[in-house]
């Protein structure tokens, strides 16, 4: 990772850690809800009164390790989570007038105290077993798949095409939630588990996946989106013209890019918001986002649109790109339309409300299309909507010997959805690999 | 009691006659650390306390350190406070001059001065008289000390045993012209037994409680307890907040004993004017502060008088006399309560907050009459009813499937709005039996209530219950009751 120098100042922790003392004082606060909402709202249902007590007691092992068992990247997860519309969200606490838990911050100072005390995955079976499984990809869901997997003693390796694992929890998260230095370190908590990371290999054609169908017993679909939409408008060729992702990963593990005086963020997503915070962070002077509809359709948790306020960002809504002006200097402006909302939602341009938003920079925040290619190599699994379709509980697809998970079967949720899938994913190939093993007798009898 | 509203408004007196020491209301520092010099208590009768019990004085010792340790609780600090501190270790004609010096200065506040000398008729005569001489307004005996003291044959070794605290009494009455206080141990079985010696012996008063014997605590890094005198420690005083039910226990007994009846001075974790004012409920005259001053100060006593005095207000009490002891003839034996009372718990849907802690309290410690599971048409009774237990319930929410809503598409935010019905508890009544268990753990306040239902049945006491069968039975260890058939 080539992060450079500048990033960690510019993009210091939104949410400072907590002091012990203070982390043990938010601690005792917790009422120890039965049956806690906090838990129930969390997708890997982490027993968060367990945990918190467990801190208020000063049993810091026990504290990260009952947030582990529920959710291998519980680190990653503590600093990326939306919990204002998660556990923080459900706490009772907000039906009585008292701030909620900041189970957050909490969850964060148990697990930087295990990082710090050199803690380890613990193995959930001693036995070795024989049988392989893939996971393609090494974002959270197939990272969460292979963990649960290793942890039962199976053995699992991991396919990624990027040279740092982690997917979109070190390429794509703004840098002052998680850093990308942080989420690889988890990882390595994975990696030190007996997990096999093959990176540098990309799994894109029938081939490539008839040969992993050969080597492995069982199959995880991790992959999560392909490539971002394009603008679709005169110029959305310039090379000032960049995807949201990119440009948050190029400054999170590499060089950071050269930002304009003024920059304009398409899309009001919490990925726009992301990059136009980075924008700013990076020097950017004026930096506006613009979306076709109003704040009320915006994607956006509003804590992200509230915090993007605070960053300087400027929003322009109901407003629709129509064509980028450029000479030999660069990009010189973005010419927009206001739009009208009719019946049904659709758009129609306001005749006569054309005009210029002056900008060098266009950063496109507008979604990402299903990574068609790969997915329709692998026979038998089914795609709804461009999302593989799963059997909910246990992610396994049409296809018996493919499980699949993450933002390739939620079509783009949070990491902690993605580690929730392949947590379930893994349990599930488990039993079922378990299964086939008695029915044949033992385990070596699968390979047989 | 005295309706509210009803009488015209008065301004309260809170001056105190203790068994003929006057002082301006009845919050007195306790013999210990904050009434240890004349500096401390001319600054503490400035600050408004009404009188002060000296730091006790007899032959001089050697302190050792560190002397104090305490219990925190959920983060709050000090609810119990332990020290193995001796009494004074200043020289006593120090302390006889400067009583002398704050009597002098203020002629109006109480000073009493706590003595402790060892077991000679002769060591308790001049230790009278040099008090008597310097000034003091009364003289409070130290046969409580727990620690350090009593194995010198002091303190609590005199306070346990009841010929020796009468002994002892008896001579300092031959001397003495001030009221004697005879300050109570707690650690004993029964402490009437020492206060009807006391009175025995002519004391014309009691303090009680002392502290309690205790360990706080040991450190689980070098297994030394603490407070850690190099490497070991020792039995210490246990006092603060914690003791005080245990204080308010044996005042009642005191108060409600006519062999041991005298006016009394309560001690034990007082901490507020709501204390003092169960401690004055209870019996006494004054009360005693320490370990509140020892964490906060002697400016907690400005909120002492000024609560104590609105609430007197409010409830039409123009002295201390008005309601001092009220509530000692509202504690009886277990054998007097009303068996056909009965009330039942009631949740405030519109107060609830989902916490569930009631019904786990009631399902793991107490009556499993909570529950979960709203269910129409009649299920009450005492027919077998199927619940789902706590375990089952925890079970189906983490093999739920959740996800993270995305606002567009599932538009719900945090849990500002009403509670949802599923997580609001319900109470079965007929088979509540109204321990309060569920209304002591809910976090809010006036959710569960406990509300009285009509029995049908008039008053009746175990005592009216088994005469009428017969006679009462006695409680007796096996082997020993007569009534065994």
């Amino acid at each position: 990772m080539r992060q450079d120098p500048s990033i960690a100042e510019k993009f210091q922790d939104l949410h400072p850690p907590f002091a012990p003392q203070a982390a043990r004082v938010e601690a005792d606060r917790c009422l120890n809800c039965f049956d806690a909402p906090c838990t129930a709202a969390c997708p890997t249902h982490i027993d968060v009164p367990r945990f918190i007590g467990k801190i208020a007691r000063d049993n810091l092992r026990g504290s990260a390790l009952t947030i582990l068992d529920a959710n291998v990247l519980g680190e990653s997860c503590s600093r990326a989570c939306p919990v204002e519309v998660l556990c923080e969200g459900a706490c009772v606490f907000h039906r009585c007038n008292q701030q909620p838990i900041q189970i957050a911050r909490l969850q964060r100072f148990a697990m930087d105290a295990f990082h710090a005390s050199g803690g380890t995955l613990p193995r959930r079976s001693a036995v070795e077993r024989a049988e392989k499984i893939a996971c393609i990809g090494a974002g959270p869901a197939s990272l969460a798949c292979a963990a649960e997997l290793r942890q039962r003693g199976f053995q699992a390796t991991i396919f990624e095409r990027r040279p740092l694992p982690g997917g979109l929890n070190t390429y794509g998260v703004a840098e002052y939630k998680l850093p990308a230095r942080a989420s690889v370190e988890e990882i390595e908590l994975i990696r030190k588990l007996g997990v096999e990371f093959r990176h540098g290999v990309e799994i894109a054609t029938e081939a490539d996946v008839a040969a992993l169908e050969r080597e492995f017993d069982a199959l995880f679909l991790g992959v999560g989106l392909g490539p971002a939409h394009r603008l679709g408008i005169p110029g959305d060729d310039h090379r000032d013209v960049i995807d949201a992702l990119e440009f948050i990963a190029q400054y999170k593990t590499d060089t950071p890019p050269q930002v304009a005086e003024s920059v304009a963020v398409i899309g009001a997503g919490n990925t726009a918001i992301d990059a136009a915070n980075a924008a700013r962070r990076l020097g950017a002077a004026n930096v506006a986002i613009l979306y076709r509809r109003t704040q009320r359709q915006m994607p956006a948790f509003s804590f992200e649109y509230e915090h993007a306020k605070q960053e300087g960002v400027r929003f322009l809504w109901r407003v629709m790109p129509v064509r980028i002006h450029a000479d030999e200097g660069g990009i010189r402006s973005l010419e927009c339309v206001q739009v009208q909302i009719g019946e049904g939602g659709a758009l129609s341009p306001v005749p006569g409300s054309t005009f210029h938003f002056d900008c060098g920079q266009i950063i496109c925040a507008i979604g990402q299309s299903p990574l068609l290619q790969l997915l329709s190599a692998v026979r038998g699994v089914e795609l709804r909507h461009g999302r593989v379709a799963v059997d909910r509980p246990t992610g396994r697809t049409a296809n018996p010997k493919y499980y699949a998970g993450g933002d390739c079967v939620n079509g783009g949720r949070e990491v902690v959805d993605a580690v929730a899938d392949g947590k379930r994913s893994g349990i599930a190939i488990a039993e079922h690999l378990e299964r086939a093993a008695q029915g044949a007798g033992s385990p070596e009898a699968v390979h047989a | 009691m005295p309706e509210n509203g009803s009488r015209p408004q008065v301004e309260p007196d809170l001056t105190v006659n203790f068994a003929g020491i006057r002082s301006p209301n009845p919050f007195w520092l306790a013999s210990a650390p904050p009434t240890n010099s004349g500096e401390q208590v001319m600054r503490a009768f400035d600050a408004g306390w009404g009188g002060a019990v000296w730091k006790t004085i007899g032959e001089p010792i050697v302190n050792v350190s560190s002397r104090y340790s305490s219990i925190d609780w959920n983060g709050q600090r000090m609810m119990g406070l332990n020290n193995i501190e001796l009494i004074s270790d200043r020289p006593l004609e120090d302390n006889l001059r400067e009583i002398a010096e704050v009597k002098k200065r203020y002629p109006r506040h109480a000073v009493v001065a706590s003595l402790m000398v060892e077991s000679k008729r002769e060591a308790w005569h001049t230790i009278v008289a040099q008090a008597e001489d310097a000034g003091a307004d009364g003289l409070e005996l130290n046969f409580g000390c727990p620690h350090g003291m009593s194995e010198r044959g002091m303190g609590s070794a005199v306070g346990q045993v009841p010929e020796y605290t009468e002994m002892i009494t008896a001579w300092v009455k031959e001397k003495a012209k001030t009221p004697v206080i005879v300050k109570l141990t707690p650690n004993i079985a029964d402490i009437t037994v020492i206060a009807r010696a006391a009175k025995r012996g002519g004391a014309d008063a009691v303090s009680a409680i002392n502290t309690i014997n205790s360990i706080t605590g040991i450190d689980l890094d070098t297994f030394i307890p603490r407070p850690n005198v190099d490497g070991k420690s020792s039995h210490g005083g246990y006092c603060g907040p914690a003791v005080r039910p245990i204080a308010l226990n044996m005042v009642q007994q005191v108060a409600s004993d006519p062999e041991a009846a005298l006016p009394i001075s309560g001690i034990g974790g007082i901490a507020n004017w709501q204390d003092a004012a169960e401690f004055i409920l209870l019996g006494c005259g004054t009360v005693q502060v320490c370990t509140a001053v020892m964490h906060y100060g002697y400016r907690i006593v400005e909120d002492m008088i000024d609560g104590l005095t609105n609430w007197m207000r409010q409830k039409g009490f123009a002295t201390i006399e008005d309601f001092r002891g009220l509530s000692v003839g509202r504690v009886t034996e277990w054998k007097h309560l009303n068996l056909s009372y009965k009330i039942v718990a009631r949740i405030d849907e519109a107060k609830c907050i989902g916490c569930e802690l009631c019904y786990i309290a009631c399902w793991d410690g107490a009556h499993q009459c909570i529950h979960l599971d709203r269910v129409s048409g009649p299920v009450d009774g005492h027919d077998v009813e199927l619940h789902t237990p706590p375990a089952a319930i925890e079970a189906a929410t983490r093999a739920s499937i959740a996800v993270t809503p995305i606002p567009k598409l599932d538009g719900h935010g945090p849990a500002t709005g009403a509670t949802p019905l599923a997580r609001i508890p319900r109470v079965d009544e007929t088979e509540c039996v109204g321990c309060n268990l569920c209304s002591l753990v809910c976090p809010v306040e006036q959710c569960i209530t406990m509300v009285e239902v009509e029995t049908g049945k008039g008053p009746e006491t175990w005592e009216e219950r088994t005469s009428s069968q017969g006679g009462a039975k006695e409680c007796a260890p096996p082997g020993l009751t007569t009534q065994r058939s």
